[in-house]
């Protein structure tokens, strides 16, 4: 091989694996979902609607059959799929959940218990145990089989779970961001934000399919069932 | 090479001066000096403090293990410093290298009675340390080799990922996610896990047991003073391993019982919930569950994890 030769393959190596490190680096490492942001139109002193949306299925991602988190935008209205979320600091968050999913059964039933919201209850309207629009503070999974997925921010004691689709249900969703005409369960709460800071959030329902006991998949990758409150002052 | 023959005879004449009782009268003030500031000055302030009775116990042990390093450490350091000044190149020096010491007895002795002495007290301290009743296992396992007198109180410690929850049987079994544990009352910790391997690691009371799925390893300590526990996780345990993480707090025996009880009423409804207290949880053995799952053909999101017996045809 000639000396030309050889430049050129070290040249397309290094070329090769300079390629394979951005690779990583920006579609791995550095890959999140996009911030949505509740502070940009936010007047102070006010408190902050949010509406989310927990789906089976979803149309947006590489992992359609994967349960994931959705987010309106308070600026276009329209769904995003991110579990990234900028609140402003020591502000109401007035929270509406479409819950589309079925129910699986809590790990520990101590997170079927609601905490850290205003009054550590919450209101759930829908067809899936018939206490409309009651504030209540602990759902029995075991019994009910009545949670689907959990709202919990560790760090600041916030729990709620939410209540789902019963399995016999007709018209369940099958597409991501589903459309209200599909049954769901409608849950609200409110949360005060703390000081500014960044705060972990997941599901504490082990929905990653198979995968890890239901704790990998979906359960292990931010922006389906857990993310980031970015709240900022 | 074989050096040469000239180069193994000392130089006719030449005196030496003492050049081990020297290394020797530098190191000594030095290692006494180092060993004083280890035990009595930087001693108090070594992790993890002595915050329980365990905290206190692996201070100790860290202390006596740095005051044994020390001086050999010293060792090394006089005897590098003091041949690197001492056996300088001096102008006029024959460029070659000096004659191989071999066959010296008394250092080799000395060498290896030495090593031996401190390698052998190592192992003893340690062995006894870690058998001694508060002592450096402070997470003793499932079959722990001693107790502590009296009636401790009962903690459990429930790590799932990836959050802590804490039960106290003996007050109702209600379960939080608060630390709360009483000064001066020796405490029984029971570390189990709901999915995969975490550990509990409560820094300042020097607690630290692997929180293994249906596994219940117990952990003895007394806490010494008020204040506050940083709890880890210290086992890779996922995505949100290094989240995993809370506070908890030594409070007076009075305020402690204060706040069971009160905790006990506030989570009396969640409690009903819960299963009955023990020291290990099936969670795939929720009552009815798994079965209602496989009747209705619906394999749930957990996987197999809820009993693959009703599962046949899953891996």
């Amino acid at each position: 091989m000639s000396v030309a030769q050889r430049a050129v393959t070290l040249l397309v190596a290094f070329i090769a694996v300079v390629a394979l490190i951005v690779f990583v680096v920006v579609h791995i490492l550095l890959a999140n979902p996009p911030t949505v942001s509740f502070t940009a139109d936010h007047v102070a002193g006010q408190p902050v609607s949010m509406t989310i949306m927990t789906d089976p299925v979803n149309d947006v991602s590489d992992h359609p059959d994967w349960v994931s988190y959705f987010v309106r935008s308070p600026q276009t209205g329209k769904w995003v799929h991110s579990t990234i979320w900028q609140l402003p600091a020591h502000t109401r968050i007035n929270v509406t959940n479409y819950e589309f999913d079925t129910c699986d059964p809590l790990r520990n039933q101590f997170n079927g218990r609601v905490s850290g919201t205003v009054g550590n209850v919450m209101s759930v309207s829908g067809e899936a145990d018939g206490v409309n629009g009651k504030g209540i503070s602990v759902v029995n999974s075991n019994t009910t089989c009545g949670v689907a997925h959990t709202f919990s921010v560790p760090g600041l004691g916030i729990n709620v779970p939410f209540e789902g689709v019963l399995y016999a249900a007709k018209n369940q969703c099958t597409q991501g961001p589903c459309g209200m005409s599909f049954t769901h369960t409608t849950t609200t709460f409110s949360f005060i934000t703390p000081g500014p800071g960044d705060y972990r959030w997941q599901c504490f329902i082990p929905c990653g399919l198979a995968s890890v006991d239901g704790n990998g998949h979906a359960m292990s990758t931010i922006g389906f069932m857990t993310g980031y409150l970015d709240v900022v002052s | 090479m074989a050096a040469a023959p000239e180069a193994a005879v000392p130089a006719a004449g030449r005196t030496e001066p003492n050049h081990g009782l020297r290394i020797f009268l530098i190191w000594l003030p030095l290692a006494v000096l180092a060993d004083y500031l280890l035990y009595f000055v930087y001693g108090p302030h070594m992790p993890p403090g002595t915050m329980s009775t365990s905290a206190a116990s692996q201070q100790f042990d860290i202390k006596v293990m740095s005051v044994m390093a020390a001086p050999v450490f010293l060792g090394v350091v006089v005897y590098a410093v003091y041949a690197m000044v001492a056996w300088r190149p001096r102008a006029g020096d024959d460029s070659r290298d000096g004659p191989p010491i071999t066959g010296n007895t008394r250092i080799q002795v000395s060498w290896i009675t030495v090593s031996t002495i401190l390698v052998l007290s190592l192992f003893g301290f340690g062995f006894y340390e870690l058998v001694t009743p508060a002592g450096a296992g402070a997470g003793e396992g499932p079959s722990p080799i001693w107790k502590p007198d009296g009636r401790p109180l009962q903690v459990q410690v429930i790590a799932q990922q990836w959050l802590f929850t804490y039960r106290y049987p003996q007050y109702g079994g209600f379960e939080t996610t608060d630390l709360i544990l009483p000064v001066g009352q020796s405490i029984q910790f029971n570390v189990t896990s709901l999915d995969v391997i975490h550990s509990f690691w409560a820094y300042q009371l020097g607690v630290k047991a692997d929180a293994n799925p249906q596994v219940n390893n117990v952990a003895y300590t007394t806490a010494l003073h008020t204040g506050q526990i940083t709890v880890r996780c210290d086992e890779l345990c996922g995505l949100w391993h290094g989240a995993m993480y809370d506070y908890g707090r030594v409070v007076s025996v009075a305020a402690f019982k204060a706040w069971a009880h009160k905790t006990e009423i506030k989570m009396a409804k969640i409690t009903k919930t819960l299963p009955a207290y023990a020291s290990v949880y099936y969670p795939n053995e929720i009552k009815g569950l798994a079965k209602f799952y496989y009747e209705a053909g619906l394999p749930g999101a957990g996987g197999g994890f809820y009993g693959n017996q009703y599962y046949p045809n899953e891996p």
